[in-house]
């Protein structure tokens, strides 16, 4: 891919971004805090790719380093996340 | 080339997880739907990590499987234990991890070029990937020290009152200029081989400091528009690092999570009427504090009610607004507070309970606490959908909330807080002022009018020992 089209995925996403955030109710404003957080550790693709490399130990074990960095929080994230959205209960009408 | 020239299918994975983490945000338009939401996210990360795996020789698999298990774990253990009052200080040590992440990446793609496929045909790393690299580390290092100082204020290791040192603007601004240049000079030097330009080390150190510098002047009020901006930097830091890898689940995400944090920014900064500027000039609270300390007070006539009076009130009242602030999730209160709303409904009371966007310490996190005493969301109203609702409602009763309901916001053209948007609690037929004393003022150090106010009964005591009083009143 070239520079472009990376850029224009990027601008798209902004624009789908703003308009996605912008739907969320701001009564859940906190658990998009903690799932945005848990997503943005998506970066553990770099890590990964750094891990698994060969050629430069350091930076395998700079890798290694993110890897556990990002796991922390793709399971904090996630699982602290669905432990705010289940406290959220409508009304019983008995 | 081998990170560039992947198969068709490859670049299909990353874009359907790309997608699911739209779908994942997309999800919390709605309690309803957000469930599901996070599992979109959770199967996005998934099909995001094994395509990953899958596609590169893995010489290592066991260290990174033992890897994920030890991060894994650490961060379940955490999501499980953490208090709900203490999610501000747990998202923003979050966000210090991400940071730190992206530091570590952008170092080994600096080290080993090869291996992130951005080795030109001289062995030199390409231009617009020193550029990539150099931006991506040096919000990585920025997000890393912004987010430790936040977590420190928010936790109580470091005083929330601003830290002004001389000069800041003139030392932030110049460090700043400083990345910049030194981007555009590592970006064109001749030194561009894996680990050979020492430029890259500076970057890292001086956006270290940065981070450091920015966050430290921010007083405690207006942590909930930092920790915004840091989540706003961690998306900004994955989609740097996606333009380097030229992977499009990270430049989606980062992107949704950029833009995500720059909204929550901005709503934060238009809840108090504070421009985003202004914020990040830092300050905020030193200056205020000093001035209510000075002046000697008036002393006006108010009321002061008791459990029993707060009790008969509200049982006899048809409609009860419940304006909760932080001071009432100090206290712990949240529990009994639902219980007084339940034995009022049982006497025909309509209880409802408005939240302002910064009654927390973060975007939304009333709501969190509420939810967690089992209050129904859709009990739960927000600023202006309920603001209208005062001149009809006969009792409104603010536990632990007091800037938020001073109408200086709206007259005083002198007050801190002129401008921002607060509820018209004074057009309630009874208020009822939890407070602990008439001593202590909210963040913005400025007097309230309603506490003197003839409809208003100030109720002195600790939060949760006067519901209890009341819940006690109520059941007799």
């Amino acid at each position: 891919m070239d520079f472009v089209s990376i850029l224009s995925i990027f601008v798209l996403a902004c624009f789908v971004g703003y308009y996605v955030v912008w739907s969320v109710t701001p009564a859940l404003h906190t658990p998009l805090m903690a799932v945005t957080n848990a997503i943005s550790s998506v970066i553990v693709v770099g890590a990964l790719v750094a891990s698994a490399a060969s050629g430069s130990p350091i930076g395998k074990w700079l890798g290694l380093g993110a890897v556990v960095l990002a796991s922390v929080n793709i399971f904090g994230g996630f699982a602290v996340t669905e432990r705010m959205l289940a406290m959220y209960k409508k009304k019983d009408r008995k | 080339m081998e990170g560039h020239s992947v198969s068709p299918w490859v670049a299909v994975a990353y874009l359907i997880a790309g997608v699911c983490f739209i779908l994942a945000l997309r999800g919390l338009s709605s309690p309803a739907t957000s469930r599901r939401g996070n599992r979109y996210g959770m199967l996005g990360m998934g099909i995001a990590v094994v395509t990953t795996l899958v596609t590169h020789q893995i010489a290592s698999l066991p260290e990174i499987l033992v890897a994920i298990a030890i991060g894994g774990a650490i961060g379940f253990v955490i999501a499980r234990r953490i208090k709900m009052t203490d999610m501000p200080q747990l998202v923003a040590a979050f966000h210090s991890l991400v940071g730190l992440a992206a530091v570590l990446v952008a170092a080994a793609a600096f080290l080993n070029p090869e291996a992130f496929g951005i080795l030109g045909a001289n062995g030199n790393i390409l231009p617009v990937s020193r550029v990539e690299m150099a931006l991506g580390v040096a919000i990585g290092a920025i997000t890393f020290s912004g987010s430790v100082i936040a977590f420190a204020k928010l936790n109580g290791n470091m005083s929330g009152a601003p830290i002004l040192l001389p000069g800041r603007h003139v030392i932030n601004l110049g460090t700043l200029a400083a990345i910049l240049v030194l981007t555009a000079l590592f970006a064109h030097s001749g030194a561009a081989g894996p680990g050979e330009n020492p430029l890259f080390w500076v970057i890292v150190g001086l956006a270290f400091a940065i981070g450091f510098l920015l966050i430290i002047p921010i007083g405690g009020a207006d942590m909930p528009v930092v920790v915004s901006m840091l989540n706003s930097y961690s998306g900004w830091a994955a989609a740097a690092m996606g333009f380097t890898l030229h992977n499009t689940a990270m430049i989606v995400t980062g992107a949704l999570v950029g833009s995500s944090g720059a909204i929550l920014s901005y709503i934060m900064c238009r809840a108090m009427n504070r421009s985003f500027l202004s914020v990040i000039a830092g300050g905020f609270g030193a200056d205020a504090g000093a001035a209510s300390g000075g002046e000697a007070k008036e002393q006006r006539p108010w009321k002061r009610g008791s459990a029993e009076d707060a009790a008969f009130l509200m049982k006899e009242a048809e409609s009860v607004i419940i304006i909760p602030g932080y001071g009432m999730a100090v206290a712990q209160a949240q529990h009994v507070l639902r219980e007084m709303a339940d034995q009022l409904k049982k006497h025909g009371v309509g209880v409802k309970y408005a939240i302002h966007p910064v009654a927390g310490r973060m975007p939304g996190h009333m709501n969190v606490l509420l939810a967690e005493a089992n209050v129904p969301y859709d009990e739960v109203f927000e600023l202006e959908d309920i603001n209208g609702e005062f001149a009809q409602c006969d009792v409104a009763f603010i536990i632990g909330a007091n800037d938020v309901v001073n109408p200086a916001a709206r007259t005083d053209k002198t007050s801190p807080i002129y401008g921002m948007p607060v509820f018209d609690v004074e057009k309630a037929k009874t208020i009822f002022f939890v407070k602990r004393s008439m001593g202590g003022q909210g963040y913005a150090g400025v007097d309230n009018d309603v506490f003197y106010m003839d409809q208003t009964m100030m109720l002195l005591a600790d939060a949760k020992k006067m519901v209890e009083d009341i819940n006690k009143a109520l059941a007799e």
